[in-house]
């Protein structure tokens, strides 16, 4: 340790944070580095920034072009919304996966080494993230609204229950955790993308096709399709029965894949 | 080197012990231990595929090892609460994310770590990456901007121990000789560094003290000055063959080395009389520096080149 003595070099800047005390890096910190990887790559801002865009232009397509009955809260609100389905996981996707396939991942664990914190800061950037982008398509649809109501000087309809509303999100927040689940169990962009694409189109249409044959399926189908259950919560109305078939749906789609992708996550070599 | 008595200081210092790693059958990394020391650079010599990314990858908390421990300041390194801190890695400068800026790619690890934005700049300035190219994405940078950016993320904490895997590849001339004034200056300020290398004359050139690891296992390891010190004599002569087996004959140890010069145990004094008693021409006759541990990394490598001639993989 006699070297301690040599003076300073100046490369590297000793009185600066070396001073900063070595505390746990706390979960706040981690998501709010997590939520800027949500939009500082430009596939992910563009991503993102069509949420507010493409609710504009609908609202201005209805207002000019539509019915009356079009320019309604929930008519408009509800047609906004479903972007979101596929924009959304889209972003989960590039971020979490685009962490491995870009092998960032490798500064991002040696940072942080608890690899279950990273993960747990991703699942948290991208609920907030769901959550700021359904209120911002809500409130432009809203906006929307007072402004075709003015134009064609009809009153405003505000229609859309706050049940509905509600049960909309949760219904984009279960698509964005499919989608985060794949990338947590895939960990490579490309087949999570495939994953994504497959679980929003191929996977009702395999499951139509299953229950116009197979008459079990029609009648049960719900309790293990997620694709299916979700339609249940963007419906005007939804049983108590439904409700556990989402859950059941959920356990299979989501809690155990992850389960399995997280215990994989957690010990594979990161190269 | 495990009676050293600079292991009592723990602090700033990297200990590798009985690590080893399977996978299959194959052990990449064999029963490795070794220590590197604060104020010192420390070479981690060994060719393609010896067991060196993945030692550190174990080192760094990215892999598991079947059996040891790699310890960082006396602690594991996933228990150090902010490793940025304590610790800069620089494990492959090809891992970074194509769509994001240089910029950004700093300022995700300022976040983390919680340090001042005003980190970011100062290392943009310390490594040499104008405002200009720190604005570009980090998919347009070429491989030395790469290896700047990610040595710019491992000193962004200002850390006592640096970690560095193959730091040089893709540097020019002098971006290597900068990076060799950096890890210098880096050691002299009492930090420990730990960098890997393939090439023996990189890291002669920087290295205190050198590990040398071949299919997994430390084959050599000491001070730098004590590994390269003369070793014996380089004779050479026309005819190799002869001149190996009337060194043999004279009671000498002779190895013919890949370049047709003759290593042996005997004086250069003795090796002359040798020869010249054999009747053989010298074309040349000098104290082996380093030849010893050239010659041993040279076989290393040699089992797995392709090269008749394997003394290219030093050039």
């Amino acid at each position: 340790m006699t070297t301690l003595t040599t003076p300073p070099a100046d490369v590297v800047g000793r009185s600066g944070p070396r001073a900063v005390p070595r505390n746990r890096i706390p979960r706040t910190r981690l998501v709010d580095v997590e939520l800027r990887k949500l939009v500082d790559t430009r596939a992910s801002r563009w991503l993102l920034a069509a949420v507010p865009l493409l609710t504009l232009v609908v609202a201005a397509g209805v207002t000019i072009w539509g019915s009356d009955a079009e320019t309604a809260f929930a008519a408009l609100a509800t047609t906004n919304l479903m972007p979101l389905e596929l924009l959304l996981p889209l972003v989960a996707v590039l971020t979490v996966a685009g962490e491995w396939s870009q092998r960032s991942a490798l500064t991002t664990f040696a940072l942080v080494p608890r690899r279950g914190r990273v993960v747990g800061a991703q699942a948290v950037a991208l609920v907030l993230v769901t959550l700021a982008a359904a209120a911002a398509v809500v409130v432009l649809s809203a906006v929307g609204t007072v402004v075709a109501a003015q134009v064609r000087g009809i009153d405003a309809v505000w229609d859309l229950g706050t049940g509905l509303t509600l049960r909309s999100v949760l219904a984009y927040l279960a698509a964005v955790a499919v989608e985060f689940v794949a990338a947590v169990a895939i960990r490579s962009t490309a087949p999570a993308m495939v994953a994504c694409l497959g679980f929003l189109f191929v996977v009702p249409m395999i499951s139509t096709v299953a229950a116009g044959m197979w008459s079990w399926w029609a009648e049960h189908g719900a309790w293990f399709d997620l694709s299916w259950s979700l339609a249940f919560l963007t419906a005007p109305q939804i049983t108590g029965t439904q409700w556990t078939q989402v859950g059941t749906s959920a356990l299979l789609w989501l809690a155990l894949p992850l389960a399995l992708g997280l215990r994989r996550l957690l010990r594979v070599e990161i190269r | 080197m495990c009676r050293d008595p600079r292991l009592r200081s723990v602090r700033g210092m990297i200990r590798i012990d009985s690590l080893t790693k399977r996978y299959g059958d194959l052990a990449a990394v064999d029963d490795v231990s070794f220590t590197a020391f604060p104020g010192r650079v420390t070479g981690f010599l060994g060719p393609n595929g010896a067991g060196k990314s993945t030692t550190l990858r174990i080192l760094t908390g990215l892999a598991a090892p079947t059996s040891g421990r790699a310890t960082v300041l006396g602690r594991r390194y996933a228990d150090l609460p902010n490793p940025g801190l304590d610790v800069g890695v620089l494990l492959d400068a090809s891992a970074q994310h194509g769509g994001r800026t240089g910029r950004e790619t700093l300022v995700l690890a300022q976040r983390t770590m919680g340090l001042p934005d005003a980190q970011v700049d100062a290392m943009l300035d310390l490594v040499g990456l104008t405002r200009t190219e720190s604005q570009r994405r980090v998919r347009d940078y070429s491989l030395g901007m790469r290896q700047r950016l990610g040595i710019a993320t491992a000193l962004l904490g200002d850390p006592r121990v640096l970690i560095l895997d193959e730091p040089a590849n893709g540097l020019d001339p002098a971006g290597i000789r900068w990076m060799r004034d950096l890890l210098r200056a880096f050691a002299d300020d009492g930090g420990t560094v730990l960098l890997s290398s393939h090439l023996l004359a990189e890291i002669e050139l920087v290295a205190d003290d050198i590990v040398v690891i071949g299919h997994g296992r430390v084959v050599a390891s000491g001070a730098t000055h004590e590994l390269l010190a003369a070793s014996g004599t380089l004779v050479r002569a026309h005819d190799g063959e002869a001149l190996v087996s009337a060194l043999a004959s004279a009671g000498y140890r002779a190895t013919p080395g890949a370049d047709g010069g003759v290593v042996t145990d005997a004086g250069p004094a003795d090796a002359g009389r040798v020869a010249f008693a054999a009747g053989l021409p010298l074309v040349e006759l000098r104290s082996a520096d380093g030849t010893a541990l050239e010659e041993m990394f040279l076989d290393l490598t040699a089992d797995d080149q392709r090269d008749p001639h394997p003394i290219g993989a030093l050039a």
